[in-house]
């Protein structure tokens, strides 16, 4: 720890103390301020805001931000172990390559896609469901899925307040019951349409949902955060249209088109006379009182070192996934998982996503896609393959996910496809290149679940440490049958609706195992601190309060049981909505557990 | 449609990128991490904060005297980079379109000592999948790569790489890539994917770090570069973009050289 406890220094005590200012802390602390609670966010990173951090005229730098990183958590700051098996030793993570963890006022929502999705109703039931429908031996005997304690219905408002905090520009499928052609027609009920209409789609995108129609399924436009077209949204701030500049993720949004907090919440937020953040101070504790049944608020270290303890009744935590199972145990709080005993909470139900893909090469003297001119939502997908929405009982795997054309980009270094059997380099590879940037497409996503294990899981290191002289945490993470079984099946889907495009080479790229910590997938990791109905189970009840501590909310992916085959914001954000009513209109009247253990 | 370019919306005069090349700076991307690494903890209430170049813009590669390389090295760093990248009549090889000189700026920036990535020990080897684990830097790994290369080449072929003819480089590079050739003292397979990869993201990164000079890559491939505004071309499906393309500090021919 940097400095003994007699150095801290101890700030006025606040009603709420907020751990980490992304979507979700931007999010309660918004809600809470209405509340007229006198709130405090500590936020690990920077100060990041369009104008000064990533303004149009050097943001489309692929060097930069795709190569180099520039906007995500430094290792060197923060990093984690990895292995595949229980009986590997685990190694640092010395460069992020799976997935890329943020820092900085914003979160992920400076540097995501913005893909802004729902899960389905039968994705919170996930367990009664699928027992329900193929009988409980149809399940892996080490699979650990719960249902959430949370249905869809419970969540829909909340849904629709982030779209429309968002302005997502998207076409209904399902409203309120009711299906809609152009739309999703497996999503759940949508109470009105989306805030904007679809954004418009490149060539790619268009002649993909074209042959997917032909093929007898029903495309749709990805719901996106791009907006498209301008926007004012509840809280009076002003989005204007996506200019399709092919530097969306893994790059900030100059143009104020991408939903983010800072273009959706943040400039009302910090006008709140009781708001305030702090920025690169980072929190090493969540302290608790002796019994350890009550938090007395955080201690933290700014960019001096200097210790700080900031007291509050009510702390919020929401952090990136990993940040936060790494704060709970470090604070001690909730029983750590044991997979070998098979008993506590904390690490449990550790997932990530199951990302395939499809690339497809074209004759270039007939199709030109323009691949640059992007979004980092954009697409047409289909859902015919995505939860249980098909008939899995034949298959011999559970799970699945929505098949997109989605191609965000044609940034060169990463997005310069060449057919397979070409030379890594020389003039056969130039050649290539030349003869393939323009005709090829790159962007198919089979976007599919991973659902949760017994040996998957979450715990600290024995070895590595912080830059604090912390344990790192160690992630212990591989791939099951069931959802290799499920990338190979939906791969063979895709294939066939490139193939029906007209592409001359159809590459399939199911996802393969074991899984490799440096080959990029999402960022959606998962769990670790789950919400659920049983203590024993969850590290949370259904409002994400603490069943330890119940002065504690964490927000955020690490309360999913497991994930489903979508994009996690959406859920995200609608999880805390969800939770800051609950603290609103219960908590506050009667501070203590919502749920009884 | 408009010239649409990403640098400035309405201000086409010149002046504007003479100011921004003339910055004295030093290796390109030395400001790249200092906004997160050293910023200070501030709080933040009120009002939005708000600094002039709080990000920090890109710090252009300057041509002039290798910063990391030797003379030797950047001789041997231009002949694989044109074995990578040969030059053909519509489009300039590694050497002439500034690979070396990109690698050489990268290495002698943070990205050579691996700044901001977690260099902790010990050092195990592990599997695959659980990524590098070397000690050694990116800088270091290009001066024992080097090294161990022109070794190899002065005893097998009695003269340093530079100077061998097309056939045996390209044969000591594929032997390399396929393990069929080791070198002493430094991880042949591991120093070549090494070249690879900085090598061919030189070529395709903004002119701006020092490679891909004059866009020769985005000509060659028909990227349009660092803009800004496709709306009025995302619906012109299957037809070619007529502009060409434009890195961060606008065209050449914008700006006096």
């Amino acid at each position: 720890m940097v400095g003994a406890l007699d150095m801290t220094r101890k700030l006025p005590k606040k009603d709420v103390v907020i751990i980490g200012l992304g979507w979700t802390g931007s999010i309660l602390a918004h809600e809470l301020t209405d509340e007229g609670l006198d709130v405090v966010a500590i936020e690990r990173g920077p100060w990041r805001d369009a104008p000064t951090e990533f303004p149009p005229n050097y943001a489309q730098d692929e060097l930069r931000y795709r190569i180099r990183h520039e906007l995500f958590l430094q290792p060197a700051q923060n990093t984690f172990t990895f292995r595949n098996k229980m009986n590997q030793t685990a190694l640092p993570i010395r460069n992020w390559g799976a997935f890329m963890p943020p820092n900085g006022v914003g979160g992920g929502g400076v540097h995501w896609n913005a893909e802004t999705w729902r899960f389905l109703p039968s994705d919170f039931v996930l367990r009664t469901h699928l027992t329900e429908r193929y009988g409980a031996a149809f399940l892996p005997e080490d699979m650990t899925i719960q249902d959430w304690g949370v249905t869809y219905d419970d969540l829909e408002p909340h849904y629709d307040t982030f779209e429309y905090l968002c302005g997502t520009s998207g076409t209904a499928g399902n409203l309120q019951g009711k299906v809609q052609d152009g739309g999703n027609p497996f999503e759940g009920p949508r109470s009105r349409p989306y805030p904007n209409p679809a954004q418009k789609q490149g060539f790619g995108h268009t002649l993909w949902a074209k042959a997917a129609r032909d093929l007898g399924y029903k495309p749709f436009p990805q719901p996106s955060g791009n907006m498209s077209r301008a926007y004012t949204n509840p809280l009076g701030l002003r989005l204007g249209p996506c200019t399709y500049c092919g530097f969306c993720e893994w790059f900030g949004c100059g143009n104020y088109s991408k939903a983010s907090p800072q273009t959706t919440i943040l400039p009302v937020l910090v006008r709140k006379s009781n708001f305030s953040a702090r920025s690169n101070s980072e929190v090493t504790r969540i302290n608790t009182d002796r019994a350890g049944k009550r938090a007395t608020g955080v201690t933290f270290v700014d960019s001096s070192g200097v210790e700080w303890e900031q007291p509050a009744d009510l702390v919020i935590l929401s952090a990136y996934t990993m940040f936060n199972v790494q704060l709970l145990l470090h604070s001690k709080i909730g029983q750590r998982y044991d997979p070998v005993a098979n008993s506590g909470v904390i690490g449990r139900n550790f997932t990530h996503q199951t990302m395939s893909s499809v690339d497809g090469f074209f004759d270039k003297s007939k199709f030109n896609f323009n691949p640059f001119i992007a979004s980092g939502a954009i697409g047409m997908c289909i859902d015919e393959f995505n939860g249980d929405n098909f008939d899995h009982a034949a298959l011999g795997f559970v799970g699945g996910g929505y098949l997109g054309q989605v191609q965000t980009n044609g940034r060169p270094i990463e997005t310069s496809p060449v057919p397979p059997g070409t030379p890594r380099w020389g003039a056969k590879w130039k050649d290539a290149k030349r003869d393939n940037y323009l005709s090829s497409l790159a962007g198919g996503s089979i976007h599919s679940s991973f659902y949760s294990y017994r040996d998957v899981y979450l715990d600290l290191d024995p070895a590595y440490t912080d830059r604090f002289g912390r344990p790192l945490m160690r992630m212990t993470i591989d791939f099951h049958d069931n959802e290799l079984k499920a990338a190979n099946y939906l791969t063979d889907k895709y294939a066939e609706i490139v193939k029906a495009m007209g592409a001359n080479q159809v590459v399939k790229k199911p996802r393969k195992g074991p899984y490799d910590v440096t080959a990029y997938q999402t960022t959606h990791l998962n769990g670790g601190a789950i919400m659920g109905s049983d203590p024993k189970t969850s590290a949370l009840n259904r409002y994400l309060q603490s069943w330890d501590v119940p002065n504690l909310f964490v927000m955020g992916a690490s309360a999913f049981p497991q994930n489903a085959g979508y994009n996690p914001t959406g859920t995200v954000a609608a999880l805390a909505f969800w939770s800051a009513k609950a603290i609103r209109e219960q908590y506050l009247k009667n501070p203590g557990p919502l749920v009884d253990a | 449609m408009a010239e649409l370019r990403v640098f400035c919306t309405g201000d086409l005069r010149p002046g504007r990128f003479d100011r921004w090349r003339r910055r004295d700076l030093l290796a390109s991307t030395a400001a790249l991490l200092a906004s997160t690494a050293l910023a200070k903890a501030e709080l933040i209430r009120g009002a939005l904060p708000w600094t002039p170049n709080a990000g920090h813009p890109p710090d252009p590669v300057k041509l002039g005297p290798w910063l990391y390389f030797t003379a030797a090295e950047a001789e041997t760093i231009e002949a694989i980079a044109d074995c990578i990248i040969p030059p053909d009549p519509q489009t300039a090889g590694g050497k002439d379109s500034g690979c070396a000189v990109y690698v050489d700026r990268q290495l002698a920036g943070p990205y050579g000592r691996s700044k901001g990535l977690y260099t902790k020990p010990p050092f195990m080897s592990g599997t695959k999948e659980q990524g590098p684990q070397s000690e050694a830097g990116p800088a270091a790994k290009y001066r024992q790569g080097l090294a161990a290369l022109d070794r190899h080449c002065r005893s097998a072929h009695g003269k340093p790489f530079g100077q061998l003819d097309d056939a045996t480089k390209n044969s000591i590079l594929s032997d390399l890539e396929n393990k069929k050739l080791t070198l002493q003292n430094a991880d042949g397979n591991a120093f070549f994917e090494q070249v690879l990869k900085d090598v061919q993201q030189g070529f395709f990164a903004d002119p701006i770090y020092g490679g891909n000079r004059d866009m020769a890559s985005w000509k060659m491939i028909g990227f349009p570069g660092a803009r800004y505004n496709y709306l009025d071309w995302i619906e012109r499906h299957n037809e070619r973009f007529p502009l060409p393309p434009v890195g961060m500090t606008g065209r050449a021919e914008w700006s006096e050289r």
